[in-house]
């Protein structure tokens, strides 16, 4: 009985790492981040260069006289030769090992019954729009400006990350539809 | 003594592997601690799941702590780590933003590229949105460069702006984490998981 349960590759799918063991070990990577390369981890930076790269082969002669594209295009090495850019390729790495290991990888759609799949993809799709473009502005997203500004206590991780928080709970009675 | 790569004692060619190496980690926690599903994520929103707090402010109180007891053992120069600037309004605008995506889009970009790893299609096309918002801001950046280049007060620090010291403010910060994680569980109990 005991051996086919060994067998099993996932017996329970649904099982998380304890909140506060994934929190202390995150706060380990988080800290050798800043002890070997001097930074923080960040995420909302590569759709950044990567877009900026983009145009920057589509139309040389925009990025060239964007204030914006020609920071990341003119920068010795490129946009693509960044940090920030191989870190998130192992987190997407990183991420997909967890859910191997704990048979969670599946193409789905993960939305609440009382929406369509396809309501959900659209809202994805804005959300995602919303988020780059304050993550922007703001020089960072939950990662970058909020968990990394935290760890060395910088005043305007602070900010973001209560304005972030502030702000999803200002919004959210108006899309609670979405989720409950 | 760190950081080694700004200094110079590892070769700068290290730095993309040691990225790689700590993006894994990073991806694998988030996967692993169930952020690659929104509606574990959003439960913060709505009472119903605390998972977030729990993780971020562990994290972030670890990592403030270790950085404090890093450079109290000469471990670390802290002088040497990137302190992003600070920009008030441009923090709060951008921040609020950020929480209208979250409550819209269900991931940040860290999860949702978590997510979308092990095959959420919604976290796809959050992605995906990350990129066009990326290109919006890239040709909307004239317009807003003015507002968000605006009052930058450089890379101060929180027990500065609040007049603490920085040991008694990262004390303060465990204090109120762990506050906050006896606190939740008296909401969670009261507020129904949607099943699905």
């Amino acid at each position: 009985m005991e051996k086919k349960d060994v067998k099993k590759p996932n017996p329970d799918p649904k099982k998380y790492m304890n909140p506060y063991l994934a929190g202390v070990i995150l706060g380990f990577v988080l800290i050798a981040a800043f002890y070997f390369s001097g930074r923080g981890l960040g995420a909302s930076g590569v759709p950044k260069r990567i877009t900026a790269a983009t145009v920057h082969v589509l139309a040389p002669g925009h990025t060239e006289h964007s204030v914006f594209y020609s920071k990341y295009t003119n920068k010795p090495g490129g946009p693509l030769k960044d940090f920030l850019n191989f870190e998130v390729l192992g987190l997407i790495i990183g991420g997909f090992i967890s859910g191997a290991l704990s048979g969670r990888l599946k193409f789905t759609v993960e939305h609440s019954p009382k929406i369509t799949s396809r309501k959900r993809l659209l809202f994805a799709f804005i959300g995602g729009i919303l988020f780059e473009y304050g993550a922007s502005m703001a020089r960072g997203c939950t990662s970058g400006a909020a968990l990394g500004g935290m760890a060395v206590l910088a005043t305007g991780g602070f900010v973001t990350m209560l304005a972030i928080f502030g702000g999803a709970y200002m919004f959210a009675y108006f899309f609670r539809k979405l989720w409950i | 003594m760190g950081p080694l790569i700004p200094q110079g004692i590892i070769a700068p060619e290290w730095n993309f592997i040691i990225a790689l190496l700590l993006g894994i980690g990073f991806g694998y926690i988030l996967e692993a601690a169930g952020f690659s599903s929104s509606r574990n994520l959003v439960g913060l929103f709505y009472g119903y799941d605390f998972v977030v707090l729990r993780v971020f402010f562990t994290a972030g109180a670890t990592a403030a702590a270790g950085i404090v007891l890093f450079d109290y053992f000469g471990w670390i120069d802290v002088g040497q780590l990137y302190v992003q600037p600070t920009y008030w309004g441009a923090a709060i605008v951008g921040g609020l933003i950020m929480g209208l995506g979250f409550v819209t889009g269900g991931f940040c970009p860290g999860t949702g590229f978590a997510a979308a790893s092990i095959g959420k299609l919604d976290a796809l096309m959050l992605v995906f949105g990350l990129f066009v918002g990326a290109f919006i801001y890239g040709e909307t950046y004239p317009l807003i460069q003015n507002f968000v280049n605006s009052g930058n007060e450089g890379g101060i620090k929180v027990y500065d702006s609040l007049g603490m010291s920085r040991g008694f403010f990262t004390f303060l910060l465990i204090l109120i984490a762990v506050g906050m994680f006896y606190a939740v569980p008296l909401i969670e109990k009261r507020v129904k998981k949607p099943d699905y």
